[in-house]
């Protein structure tokens, strides 16, 4: 799931030496302390419980469990972080996922609407709703944390009105692979999954190359790279884990179907955030707002898309989740803002925004909901896992709060 | 007499910048002594210094109040000694009483409950000293900044101050309400209560203050006494003290500048008309007022003004009604009226503002040096609206190169640069802009001798390119050294434009300090 090049760029002098080497890498490092701190965490998580749980918990199936069990809030953490770098929150979006979700029920149950339709209009109904509180927010000038905690009781109402308190079942098949399904086997038979293997070695071919190409390129700029061996130990990390991941996944029924949603909002937004002009606006706004509108950013219009594009997540979310349950419940989604919250936070969000990344929400995510499996696995009761995810949260803030005040910033 | 308070040879030192340094100041009891200076000659730090905002240790020299000497960790202690510090911008809390905020910090109570008769009894008591007529219960909110400014006596009354330090207490004042609390002064200064009165306004100082001193460039120049004996007519002008206020060594160089002899050269570039704009929250009160002037391509054209008088204002306002309210006035630019209504707007046809407070409206502290220099660019750096970073990195390249701005890359946090080179930085985001019009408010602030040269030289470049320049400052050899002609603004009008020829400090100051009526408010 290695996608955009990571931030090799952002340190040091030009290189002389050896030393420079060493010195170059604790600086990136330290430069993005709370995703790297939160990736080794994520990779202790897992070896933890992978002990602990006698090694189900990397178990093809369970892999594929913790990829589709924590796929809408990884989608709903996404779009937060983005809220969050504007200096925003969204209390809604566990309610609107509900209500999507609810409407596309109704669409399809009860009006038999053809389920790609179904799905459009599920998607344009959270672009409105996205552009109804974006409104309020950018252009009324309602603080987000208000206007979002009103559409949390707004959506929910909607969703038991939409529903009349009743569960609405079931979904096309169509529909219900959106969450549970895989992507078809083909070729000839092997005891792997055969189209994921291709995608692995594909996503690891483009890895490779793109890798390569922004090495030449930052070279050709006489801009400072990693030294080679350094370069070459970290492609071959992400060749490793790539091809462990996928196959781990063709080892039981391939790539999950939310998978490839989750990645290419991943992709997508990724770039969006860091190379396209309206994300560097994101930040800026974040950052430092009055700065910003002085330098001429649109704050209003960026802020406003910012909670169109939360809003169109959170339905996403909502269909997934529906597909999931395959039906549309008034109980969907109920603390989904709260997990997407933790999620951006653990991973590298900071409350005054203008900082973290996308991908660092997915980690995030990651952490709380491999902790959610595998504490689970180990029987570990729903009561005592909200006492260890809320410790969780607090420790990842707090040591990004600690090594903050240390470095001195 | 006997001098109530003596502060010996204080030396303030900032990273990079030294505020004060050997700076003396003895205050006899029973008096007002007022301080002089132009902006950034280092009174507000010596008063800092001297309540504890700037703690014990952090500064050398000693402070003896009353006799003894003083180590103050924070401003509670200095407030316990009776040393009380009124801010220009008042320190109430708009939706308390005025009782509540008498005696905020300091409340009637017996076990941690309030005692509100006794809170109330004893305000009404305070706020018939001051010669306040209100009701205790009344919100502050609800009452003129005039009367506010009384409240912040009778705070200081409750605290049973000895001295008490007034920094530009009349800067927000009307002439009425002024007058009022000048004769307050007196009032306390006879009930044995001395008094330290920071002012620009050079004939309140006359009328009130019995000693002044001047400070410039953190060093005490001299002490001069008013008045022979309280009561006594002045006898120091106002000549007097401000030949003190400006009377420095042109210390500071300039570099040689290049005429710009290209295309339209000499033609109006900029030309602002009857620019008024009202305060953001007082309608009423005028803080730009009918001001109309010009820059012509290849300019450098100086804007001096005290502290509140208007020139960021009216910056900010032609760039995008980035300040108050606007109340007419036209931006012409070379010749043709442009729209300004919005950032954007302004940026398009041509216009830069380089902020005065690169912390708060210039720069975004927590991302890099490339970025911030790329950010009022972006579009033009981009293709279908997506960044090309190479071509920004090269340009932030070449601004590290051409401005000299130190730093190990330009991937480094903006917030870990010196003042200079984060000037740099903010200058380097606009001349990226390719603006026609630059407006440069403060460049120099707070940035050190060096840099301070640097910048004149990017700036002389500009102009030199044909750009027209709009420079604010408050530091009048810079203007003097660097522009071609000066306007002087007072009370939010302009009240003089002199050229580089007619111009000396003393000229300029006596604009600056023009007391011009100024009409209801």
């Amino acid at each position: 799931m290695k996608t955009a090049p990571t931030k090799t760029e952002g340190s040091g002098e030009p290189r002389s030496g050896g030393s420079t080497a060493g010195a170059l890498l604790v600086r990136t490092v330290r430069a993005n302390m709370r995703q790297y701190g939160m990736l080794v965490a994520l990779a202790l998580i897992v070896v933890l419980f992978q002990i602990w749980t006698d090694g189900n918990l990397l178990k093809p199936v369970n892999v594929s469990n913790i990829v589709q069990q924590n796929s809408y809030i990884l989608i709903l953490a996404m779009g937060m972080m983005i809220v969050i770098i504007a200096g925003h929150i969204d209390l809604s979006v566990g309610s609107l996922a509900a209500f999507v979700g609810a409407a596309a029920a109704v669409m399809m149950v009860e009006y038999d609407m053809a389920w790609p339709l179904a799905l459009a209009c599920s998607l344009l109904i959270g672009a409105l709703a996205g552009a109804w509180q974006g409104f309020w927010i950018a252009y009324v000038g309602i603080p987000s944390f208000i206007v979002t905690l009103a559409g949390m009781l707004l959506f929910r109402g909607g969703t038991q009105i939409l529903l009349e308190g009743q569960s609405l079942a079931p979904f096309p098949r169509g529909f219900q692979n959106l969450s549970q399904g895989f992507l078809p086997e083909g070729g000839p038979l092997s005891d792997y999954h055969d189209l994921t293997v291709l995608i692995g070695v594909v996503v690891v071919a483009v890895v490779l190359v793109q890798q390569w190409r922004d090495r030449r390129r930052q070279q050709a700029y006489e801009l400072e790279v990693l030294p080679l061996n350094l370069f070459v130990l970290k492609c071959v990390a992400i060749v490793a884990a790539v091809l462990a991941f996928t196959l781990t996944l063709a080892s039981y029924r391939g790539v999950p179907v939310v998978l490839l949603v989750m990645c290419a909002i991943l992709i997508g937004l990724g770039f969006v955030m860091r190379n396209a002009v309206i994300g560097r606006h994101v930040y800026a706004l974040g950052g430092n707002k009055a700065a910003a509108r002085l330098s001429g950013v649109k704050d209003a219009r960026v802020t406003f898309l910012v909670f169109v594009n939360m809003g169109v997540l959170a339905a996403l979310a909502g269909c997934v989740y529906a597909a999931r349950l395959n039906a549309g419940t008034p109980q969907a989604g109920i603390n989904f803002e709260l997990e997407a919250i933790a999620a951006a936070f653990i991973g590298g969000a900071s409350m005054s925004g203008g900082v973290g990344t996308v991908l660092g929400a997915v980690i995030g995510g990651l952490v709380l909901g491999v902790l959610n499996n595998g504490m689970s696995l180990v029987g570990i009761g729903t009561d005592y896992q909200q006492v260890i995810k809320g410790l969780v949260l607090l420790a990842a803030v707090g040591f990004d709060v600690w090594n903050k005040r240390k470095v001195g910033t | 007499m006997s001098s109530v308070l003596e502060m010996r040879s204080i030396t303030k030192t900032f990273p990079g910048v030294r505020a004060l340094s050997g700076v003396n100041l003895t205050v006899r009891s029973g008096e007002i002594h007022a301080v002089c200076g132009e902006n950034g000659a280092g009174k507000s730090t010596l008063m800092k210094v001297l309540s504890g905002v700037h703690p014990h240790g952090g500064y050398e020299g000693e402070i003896l109040f009353e006799g003894e000497p003083c180590a103050f960790r924070d401003i509670r202690a200095s407030e316990r000694r009776g040393i009380v510090i009124i801010h220009q911008e008042l320190a109430l809390v708009p939706y308390l009483s005025i009782a509540e905020n008498i005696f905020l910090g300091n409340e009637h109570a017996r076990r941690g409950v309030i005692r509100w008769n006794e809170t109330v009894r004893h305000a009404a008591e305070l706020m018939r000293r001051v010669g306040l007529h209100e009701n205790p219960q009344t919100r502050v909110a609800d009452i003129g900044v005039g009367k506010q400014q009384l409240v912040e006596i009778a705070k200081a009354l409750a605290k049973r101050v000895r001295l008490l330090i007034l920094d530009e207490p009349t800067a927000a004042l009307n002439d009425e309400d002024s007058a009022k609390l000048l004769d307050l002064l007196l009032e306390l200064r006879s009930q044995g209560i001395a008094c330290i009165l920071i002012s620009h306004k050079l004939g309140e100082v006359r009328r009130v203050a019995d000693t002044v001193t001047v400070l410039r460039d953190g060093r005490t120049i001299e002490t001069l006494s008013v008045r022979p004996s309280p009561g006594a007519p002045a006898e120091v002008s106002e000549d007097r003290i401000i030949r003190g206020m400006v009377g420095r060594d042109l210390d500071h160089r300039f570099p040689e500048r290049t005429p710009y002899r290209g295309e339209g050269a000499g033609a109006v570039a900029l030309e602002i008309s009857g620019w008024t704009v009202r305060h953001p929250i007082d309608h009423q009160r005028k803080v730009v007022d009918d001001v109309s002037l010009t820059v012509r391509r290849g300019e450098i054209v100086g804007v001096a003004g005290l502290m509140g008088a208007g020139r960021t204002e009216l910056a900010m306002s032609v760039f995008g009604r980035s300040y108050g309210v606007y109340a007419g006035g036209t931006v012409r630019l070379n010749g043709r009226e442009v729209d300004t209504r919005t950032v954007p707007a302004a940026v398009a046809a041509g216009l830069a503002y380089v902020t005065e407070d690169r912390k708060t409206y210039g720069l975004n502290l927590i991302d890099t040096v490339s970025r911030n220099i790329s950010l009022a660019s972006l579009p033009g750096l981009a293709r279908a609206g997506i960044v090309d970073e190479h071509r920004e990195r090269r340009v932030a390249e070449r601004y590290r190169a051409s401005m000299n701005i130190k730093t190990p890359t330009v991937f480094e946090q903006v917030g870990r640069l010196s003042g200079g080179n984060q000037q740099k930085v903010v200058l380097g985001k606009w001349v990226h802009a390719d603006p026609e019009v630059l407006i440069l408010d403060e460049p120099t602030r707070g940035i050190d001798v060096g840099a301070k040269y640097e910048i004149y030289t990017v700036v002389d470049r500009l102009a030199a390119q044909g750009k027209a320049v709009l420079m604010i400052s408050s530091e009048l050899p810079e203007l003097l050294g660097m522009c071609d002609r000066i306007y002087t603004m007072a009370a939010g009008r302009l009240t003089g434009e002199v050229s580089r020829e007619d111009a000396s400090q003393e000229v300029l100051m006596r604009h600056m300090t023009m007391d011009r009526s100024r009409g209801p408010r």
